[in-house]
């Protein structure tokens, strides 16, 4: 009787499999009746974030954010550079997403992945169009001293962006990364040497402080996405990259905290958004982006307490 | 009040279209597009035998290559070879030619503001051009928004670098049918209102972008208009009365 049922249970399990391989789109489809997912999230719910701030101690500023499987690893450099002729009193924000083999079996070492420079291009084109930083406060000129006359420079922001585990909705966890990771900068204290050139401070003498210490840089409205997937009547939240695969039509909203659109992204896909479409997903990203927030200020608070 | 534009056109006006097909020999088809001053060129070769590595070898693969006016491909061209692929993919009937791949080449002759809406319209012709089964066409727009909150349709690139925000959308071609009304409707709402692709840069409420929703496919009503008036039975007439009068 035991051996019986075991037998049974495995074939079962085994149809299941077998059923999910052949024909994943009548598979999802099934679970989409009954508006549920294969791993058991109602279609409007996100996966579990988690976001790890200051994991890379020798960058100014870095965060670990993981969105389910998903996995994001962001790190920040400064340096002191001289501004372009355009900007003299703005700093600079440089970006770049990268995808190494180790995050998806479609990956190859050598070439970039083609997904690489379009988020890095994507997240650039968030976070300039949501002024989430002024680049005016990275400017080091105008100091009060009369023999910092002629000082010309300013700081330069580099963020690098690595993707360690690719399953899905590979925006929305860049792009929390990269927040979190800003969120946790630290401006460095700076000053001339006796070359007359900018280093960092080291405790050396001879070296005249330009900025006094360090400190954290302010932020204004902060951006959040949401990666929704439309599918027939459906709308489904979050997508792994399974679901991503299946089914085509992908849309990516961005709001900031104080209710701004800052990108509504759809990249062409079978199924046509129309206005209501739109508008649901308008309001499961803004859900999202109070969830968001609320962790991302936590998660700064018990840094602080550390500190 | 509203806003006086550099070249005397009104908030709603688009800049002359000019489109011309068959202008290439050796391609299977080609069409060149310009709306004002921006002119793409697009080609179109194939279907061809083979499928590219990491595509699906059980429908027909699209390949779009981007090529700017001057430089080297960039993040920016790569992002845009990536929506036009998407979006050509999605108006494309995939399943009548398996395992083939179509490439798609965009040439930027001139880029005077609104270059993606530019390029894809100029890929849509080449397509119907080069004969390529297709469910519908797609026409696309670009509306920008002022700092004042009025929309504006079709920037110039000067008028682009003064828009708080603007918007790049798609929508299908507007269906001219014999059939009842209610057929080409979907829910409540015509197909043609549906957004295929949406590209936003600059931050903007919801409601900005709903109203250029509005203003979007006002326009591309407009513009499905000169794609049927170019792209029909005529054209091909007068290419046969030409060539037999050669």
């Amino acid at each position: 009787m035991g051996l019986s049922n075991a037998s049974e249970d495995l074939s079962s399990e085994m149809e299941v499999d077998a059923f999910r391989r052949l024909f994943p789109l009548r598979y999802f489809e099934r679970h989409l009746a009954e508006s549920i997912r294969p791993d058991g999230r109602p279609l409007g719910k996100a996966r579990e974030t988690s976001i790890f701030l200051g994991a890379v101690a020798s960058a100014n500023g870095s965060a670990l954010v993981k969105i389910g499987s998903t996995t994001m690893l962001t790190a920040i450099k400064m340096e002191v550079m001289t501004p372009s002729l355009e900007s003299p009193d703005e700093g600079c924000l440089a970006i770049d997403f990268h995808m190494p083999p180790i995050c998806s079996p479609i990956v190859r070492p050598g070439r970039p992945a083609e997904a690489s420079p379009v988020v890095s291009k994507q997240l650039s084109d968030t976070i300039s169009s949501s002024r989430m930083i002024d680049l005016k406060e990275l400017s080091l000129v105008g100091g009060k001293a009369a023999w910092m006359a002629y000082l010309n420079a300013a700081f330069s922001i580099m963020q690098d962006i690595y993707c360690l585990d690719a399953d899905g909705a590979l925006f929305d966890a860049a792009l929390i990364s990269a927040v979190a990771a800003l969120s946790h900068l630290q401006i460095p204290a700076v000053a001339m040497n006796d070359d007359g050139k900018i280093v960092l401070v080291s405790g050396e003498d001879g070296q005249k402080p330009v900025n006094k210490e360090k400190r954290k840089l302010t932020l204004r409205s902060i951006p959040f996405s949401l990666t929704c997937i439309l599918h027939k009547n459906y709308i489904l939240a979050d997508p792994t990259a399974e679901e991503e695969s299946i089914m085509e039509t992908h849309v990516t909203i961005v709001l900031d905290t104080s209710g701004q659109l800052i990108s509504l992204y759809k990249p062409g896909g079978p199924a046509l958004a129309y206005t209501s479409a739109i508008q649901d997903c308008v309001g499961l990203t803004g859900q999202r982006v109070k969830e968001l927030k609320s962790y991302l200020d936590k998660e700064n608070s018990a840094m602080e307490v550390v500190v | 009040m509203e806003t006086d534009r550099p070249d005397g056109r009104t908030p709603n006006q688009l800049r002359p279209l000019a489109c011309s097909c068959s202008i290439l020999h050796r391609a299977h088809g080609s069409a060149s597009w310009a709306q004002g001053e921006t002119k793409v060129l697009a080609a179109v070769y194939g279907p061809k035998a083979g499928t590219k590595k990491n595509e699906n070898p059980e429908k027909a693969s699209i390949e779009v290559i981007w090529k700017p006016k001057t430089g080297q491909i960039g993040k920016l061209e790569k992002e845009y070879e990536m929506i036009l692929k998407r979006t050509l993919e999605s108006i494309c009937i995939r399943t009548i030619y398996p395992n083939t791949t179509t490439s798609v080449i965009v040439q930027v002759v001139h880029d005077d503001g609104a270059l993606l809406p530019c390029a894809i319209n100029a890929a849509c012709t080449a397509l119907v051009d080069a004969g390529i089964p297709l469910k519908h066409l797609a026409v696309a727009i670009c509306c920008s928004v002022t700092d004042s909150g009025c929309i504006i349709l079709d920037p110039t690139k000067e008028e682009e670098e003064k828009m708080k925000a603007y918007i790049n959308l798609v929508f299908p071609n507007t269906i001219v049918s014999v059939l009842p009304e209610r057929s080409s409707q979907v829910g409540s709402e015509p197909m043609a209102h549906g957004i295929m692709t949406s590209v936003t840069q600059g931050a903007m409420s919801v409601d900005d972008y709903l109203h250029c929703l509005d203003r979007g496919r006002a326009a591309s009503a407009r513009l499905s208009e000169f794609v049927r008036k170019n792209i029909g039975p005529k054209s091909t007439w007068l290419g046969r009365m030409g060539f037999l009068c050669r």
